[in-house]
């Protein structure tokens, strides 16, 4: 395998390991928002959760325990969002964002108890292994073969164990929101919460529902930073990745399936801009090219994508009909 | 027995208060046990808190200091949510405005009277802050698109520039290799006035004067009129684009100014992080000062004690600016929270008393 | 009172429910036997909707007790409700757009986690059937009529085997054809040993469908009678409370020229469909032309069109020789002309809900002060004497408008919008939801304009007062007219024929004639002409 080839590789491995927490998170905030909630705190609820996985992982080594209490780190988030704006009715964009407040600065002073010590190896070994590993010995150098299968295990098989997850998750989220009765219930109630409470649905509970379920994947992907990702604590680990989820749940049109290719194009744009320097090093010096630069592009290109959705899809769906609005049974 | 919600018809002003006061004392409350829980003794950290944001005249001054852009930004925020137009970019709007300010300062020559130099850079600054907010506005008003989250997206394109700026392009080859963006010259610094840099008579004046707009203008009419009901304000015969349109840019300049007033009041260098998340917190004090000017003036001021508190609380008990930032965050819920109690009330219900003779 | 019936499936006694001050519903009985259609008969603000909204579990009672099959229910959610076999059509459907007929069927029902479209929708098939429903099962809810939209709320209920049908208004929005269609569904139920409550204000209908009816009136049961031994003008009188003079005066108009000339008006809506085909028509000073038509028939794009509030109409509208499309409202007025537009959505267009009485005044007038600034004084003492003059009941004028009752929020703009003087008043459903006697004070108001020679475009919904009201009643069906009669002379049966549209045109044609008026859009403005 030539090293050309090998570096797309290296470079497409690691786009899908950097998207691996926005696919979480961006499922998280696709239920969310299915069933009629604009949490702009997904930001908050990922420090949350990685604060508390990191803790956790600290304390007990045990991967198991430390994606749990990740979990229910931002599903505590998660939970007073949506106690002020199910049962309290309060506005859904003021209390994202205060969420936001709240979920770094508690995540950040939870985190900074570790002291910056490093994840105990039993947990980042576990990351580190990739399960779907291929053992090319011996067919490495056959022709054809040998480089392509190269190529794949490089790209897309020796990840660990968390991109696999966010892939699967995906997957039962598609199902569970189009091909069963919950999940047609949690929409119905994210387009027109008063039809679905007249056909006898427990619009709170749903709501209450999908807010947790929201909350428990950005804990996840708030995990993956001081777990699999960078091994130890730092101030602001998740980068205001929390709100790139946000703009990902818009640009893959509410969808769980599209949100894996969705991700992937993030977090590729993102690596593409760390590594453009060494790739090319002749662009590196004017600025638009520069990684700075490239980390803005994310954000110009859901800019893009949010118009031309308006633009092509104005007749048709743009989103839950109810996100964002609270409702109250005997509103007259 | 069961309970009820019931919506409130009408509730007197002063009630609605004790509620919103309640509120506070309750999240203070579970601001103190989160302090407990983290090592602290609450009552010290409320007392730095206070001490810090009112202890003494510096304090004070410094509370102002803090609270004199939250205040500024919040007044722009608010002229977009009368409008029904959730303009939560006012961060990248502040940042525009900085970043149009840095570029007149460096390249006015430092001889310039202050008060021309000042004057151009504010004049820059409220066109950089029309600039960056009107784009997200003329395709709301074109094809319909969403502005919270064009908004959003903005603010992070507008760090990301001045990262940009400040490690490149803007850098400055005085500071030894070290990125950062040259400090502004002297006359490009606001005086003061009362030990306090004229951004306070600013704000002041910017308080006056959104006030009239929103109450005896116009546009402020049709401003308020559009936030009501946009078919209102067709039927009306008003060009509602054109009122969203020059609404935010109203809006959106007032947040750049805010980021001129940062600059040559108190950093004077223009970073990434010269904004500083106000344009977060100002869609929040917008909120709770349910948009009106002197509650924003009031608001605003609580804020940035708040904010200035948290410094001391740092300085002398070594509770982390984290920690204070997410008892902000707490103080946010319950103030949000308090709301519904202030628009509905609970019915304790108990069993009917009606029978079947009634009938 | 009846209490003579055993065994009924329902009994209410002493429902009360208060909304604020207002006691929508005020100790009310109510009973229904099994196999019954149940006519609930009221004004607007009866409390009928109340009533029903508590017994469907959407509100809760502040007293009383509901019995079904003699078992004590509290319900405090729709789920409960239907638990117990009642199933409501609501009046403003509670149906999700974006989601397809069975889907919204099934929503709420069943167990365990498949949806099993496959036996939905051979289920749904075999009560289409029995009942004579027609739905086509995969369909978007986006995509249908009105009456099909009824149907699947219909279906709904039936899918769910309630026992007890509520049908709020469901006939406001139906073609004579499908009122019919759907008597025949009630009656088909009614035979099948299921009961129908049907909440009506229209006395025909009730009379004609229903075999007992319970009148209520502001909140209060006034009494349930058996429909054979009553006469539509004793039902009035219970839901009145006194003797009423229905009839509604009707002065000469003035012989006069023409005053608005109206040629080829055609509308689109915003996805491109046709909602107003080619209208003409004209009106004279002092006259009040009424326009008929089924919900939906163009009314809404008409109004606007000639108020200046749809752009991309084309055809010829002109107002004492001025041509007045393509103008905005307020080139409209700045070109002299003055015209008054009541809407038919009044707190969310003709009014702005949140603000005051004085904040409304000045509306439509602000913009022609000088200057940059608001000239509220003026507005405030124009906002006194509207309140004066048209006996408006409100505390103070900067009492916000959401907060007065009805009737007033209609005088509020009717007041605003004849103090502009107007020489054309268009009013589209101006006495939606007001009691009668509101109705009659609105109806003299514009008798008022007419006299003083003001052109009146009335729309409105019951034929009997177009009929009363109008010198002529133009009739719009699918965007088209088919027919302007003299109302001295028609009947009911003439319009309800000309609403259903005598001439149907099949979708071929209507699509061709579409796409005709497509490829001659801007020429066409000049060739008509000439």
């Amino acid at each position: 395998m030539n090293s050309v080839s090998l570096s797309i590789a290296l470079l497409l491995a690691s786009g899908i390991r950097i998207s691996t927490p926005l696919i979480l998170g961006a499922l998280g905030e696709t239920v969310t928002e299915r069933a009629g909630h604009l949490n702009l705190g997904v930001e908050g609820m990922m420090m949350l959760g990685g604060a508390l996985a990191y803790t956790v992982a600290l304390h007990t080594e045990s991967v198991i325990l430390a994606l749990l209490g990740g979990m229910l780190g931002a599903m505590f988030g998660s939970l007073v969002y949506a106690f002020l704006t199910v049962a309290l009715r309060a506005n859904q964009t003021v209390t994202g964002l205060a969420l936001t407040t709240f979920g770094v600065g508690l995540g950040n002073t939870i985190g900074k108890l570790g002291n910056g010590a490093n994840v105990p190896s039993a947990v980042t070994q576990f990351f580190g292994k990739g399960p779907l590993t291929l053992n090319l010995d011996g067919i490495e150098n056959k022709p054809v073969i040998g480089p392509v299968l190269t190529f794949i295990n490089e790209a897309i098989l020796k990840h660990n164990i968390f991109v696999y997850l966010a892939i699967i998750l995906a997957i039962i989220l598609y199902i569970f929101l189009f091909k069963t009765r919950a999940g047609l219930h949690l929409r119905a109630v994210g387009e027109s919460p008063a039809a679905a409470d007249a056909s006898g649905i427990n619009v709170n509970r749903v709501k209450y529902t999908g807010i947790l379920i929201g909350g428990a994947l950005a804990g996840l992907a708030g995990a993956y930073y001081p777990l699999a990702h960078i091994g130890t604590w730092t101030d602001n680990i998740t980068g205001g990745r929390g709100w790139i989820v946000v703009a990902l749940v818009i640009f893959v049109r509410w969808h769980p399936i599209k949100a894996i290719f969705g991700s992937f194009l993030f977090g590729l744009l993102d690596i593409i801009g760390l590594r453009l320097p060494t790739l090319f090093p002749g662009v590196a010096g004017l600025a638009i090219f520069s990684e700075y630069a490239f980390n803005m592009y994310p954000y110009i290109m859901t800019i893009i994508v949010l118009i031309a959705s308006y633009i092509r899809g104005r007749k048709g769906w743009m989103g839950p009909a109810a996100l964002g609005h609270s409702y109250f049974r005997e509103e007259r | 027995m069961r309970i009820r919600i019931v919506q409130r018809d009408h509730i007197a002003g002063g009630k609605a208060a004790l509620i919103r006061v309640i509120a506070i004392v309750l999240s203070f409350l579970v601001a103190a046990i989160l302090l407990g829980v983290m090592g602290y003794n609450p009552w010290q950290a409320f007392g730095s808190l206070f001490k810090s944001a009112f202890g003494s005249m510096s304090n004070i001054r410094s509370t102002i200091i803090t609270a004199i852009p939250l205040i500024i930004i919040s007044l722009g925020v608010a002229i977009a949510f009368h409008m029904g137009y959730v303009n939560v970019g006012g961060e990248g709007q502040l940042l525009a405005g900085a970043v149009v300010a840095t570029f007149i300062s460096h390249n006015l020559p430092t001889s310039l009277p202050k008060i021309i130099m000042l004057l151009a850079m504010a004049a820059g600054s409220l066109l950089g802050g029309m600039l960056i907010a009107v784009i997200p506005a003329y395709f709301k008003a074109k094809f319909g698109v969403n502005e919270t989250l064009f908004t959003l997206m903005l603010n992070y394109v507008m760090q990301y520039y001045v990262l940009m700026l400040r490690t490149q392009t803007w850098k400055d080859p005085k500071a030894m290799g070290f990125p950062k963006i040259a400090a502004v010259p002297n006359n490009a610094i606001l005086p003061k006035v009362f030990g306090i840099h004229i951004g306070w008579i600013i704000a002041i004046i910017l308080v006056v004067l959104v006030s009239m707009l929103l109450r005896r203008t116009k546009i402020g009419y049709e401003i308020r009129v559009v936030g009501a009901s946009v078919n209102t304000a067709r039927y009306a015969g008003m060009d509602v684009n054109r009122v969203i349109l020059i609404g935010i840019c109203m809006s959106g300049a007032i947040a750049g100014l805010t980021g001129m007033v940062k600059l040559s009041g108190t950093t004077y260098n223009l970073s990434e992080s010269i904004g500083g998340g106000s344009g977060f917190t100002a869609v929040i004090i917008a909120w709770l000062a349910k948009l009106s000017p002197v509650g924003i003036l009031i608001v605003g001021f609580l804020f940035g004690a708040l904010t200035q508190g948290a410094v001391g609380m740092e300085l002398a008990l070594g509770i982390p600016a984290a920690l204070a930032e997410s008892i902000q965050g707490l103080i946010l819920f319950g103030t949000l929270g308090c709301e519904f109690f202030v628009n509905y009330r609970l019915v304790r219900e108990y069993p009917s008393k009606a029978t079947k003779e009634a009938a | 009172m009846q209490q003579t019936v055993s065994n009924p499936i329902l009994e209410m006694i002493g429902i009360a429910k208060s909304f604020g001050k207002v006691k929508a519903n005020d100790n009310v009985d109510f009973t229904l036997q099994k196999g019954e259609i149940h006519a609930l008969l009221g004004e607007n603000g009866s409390g009928k909707s109340t009533l029903m909204n508590i017994l469907a579990g959407i509100y809760s009672p502040d007293a009383g007790e509901i019995y079904i099959n003699g078992e004590l229910c509290r319900f405090t959610s729709p789920r409960q409700s239907l638990e117990k076999g009642v199933g409501m059509v609501h009046q403003h459907f509670k149906l999700i757009d974006h989601m397809t007929a069975w889907e919204n069927i099934i929503i709420g029902t069943g167990s365990g986690l498949s949806l099993g479209k496959n036996a939905v929708v051979k289920k749904l098939k075999e009560l289409s059937e029995a009942y004579g429903i027609v739905l086509d099962p995969l369909k978007l809810v986006k995509d249908m009529s009105v009456g099909e939209k009824q149907n699947v709320e219909i279906m709904k209920v039936l899918y769910r085997g309630a026992t007890i049908l509520v049908m709020d208004e469901p006939t406001a929005v139906l073609t004579p054809q499908e009122i019919e269609g759907l008597f025949n569904v009630l009656r088909r139920m009614r035979d099948r040993g299921r009961s129908v409550i049907f909440i009506s204000h229209k006395l025909n209908e009730v009379l004609d469908l229903c075999s007992q009816v319970t009148v209520l009136r502001a909140g209060k049961m006034v009494g349930t009678i058996s429909t054979e031994k009553i006469t539509p003008q004793t039902l009035v009188e219970l839901m009145v409370g006194h003797q009423v003079d229905l009839s509604i005066e009707r002065p000469n108009p003035l012989p006069r020229p023409v005053c608005l000339n109206v040629e080829d008006l055609s509308v689109r809506d915003e996805h491109g469909s046709l909602m107003l085909n080619r209208v003409t028509f004209d009106m004279r000073p002092g006259e009040i032309l009424g326009v008929a038509g089924l919900a939906g028939s163009g009314q809404k794009e008409l109004c606007e069109a000639i108020a200046g509030l749809q752009p991309k109409a084309t055809g010829h509208i002109e107002f004492d020789g001025k041509s007045l499309l393509g103008h905005t409202p307020r080139e409209i007025i700045r070109m002299g002309i003055s015209m008054s537009f009541i809407p038919e959505d009044r707190l969310g267009m003709g009014l702005v809900a949140n603000m005051d009485i004085v904040d409304n005044v000045m509306l439509k007038d602000y913009a022609f002060y000088k200057g940059p600034w608001l000239h509220r004084k003026e507005a405030e003492d124009k906002a006194t004497a509207i309140v004066d003059q048209l006996e408006i009941r409100t505390p103070s004028v900067n009492q916000v408008v959401s907060r007065l009752s009805g009737g007033n929020i209609q005088k509020v703009i009717l007041g605003r919008e004849i103090n502009l003087n107007p020489k054309l008043l268009i009013t589209a459903y101006a006495v939606r939801g007001l009691d009668i006697n509101s109705s009659h004070t609105i109806y003299n108001l514009l008798n008022q304009q007419k006299a003083k020679g003001v052109a009146i475009l009335y729309i409105g919904e019951d034929l009997d007062v177009l009929m009363e009201l109008c010198d002529r009643i133009m009739v719009l069906c699918q965007g088209e007219v088919t027919g302007i009669v003299n109302a001295r002379e028609t009947d009911k049966e003439e319009l309800g024929l000309m609403m259903a549209g005598t001439v149907e045109l099949s979708p071929a044609e209507k699509s061709r004639s579409a796409a005709l008026l497509e490829g001659q859009a801007d020429p066409a403005d000049k060739e008509v002409r000439s």
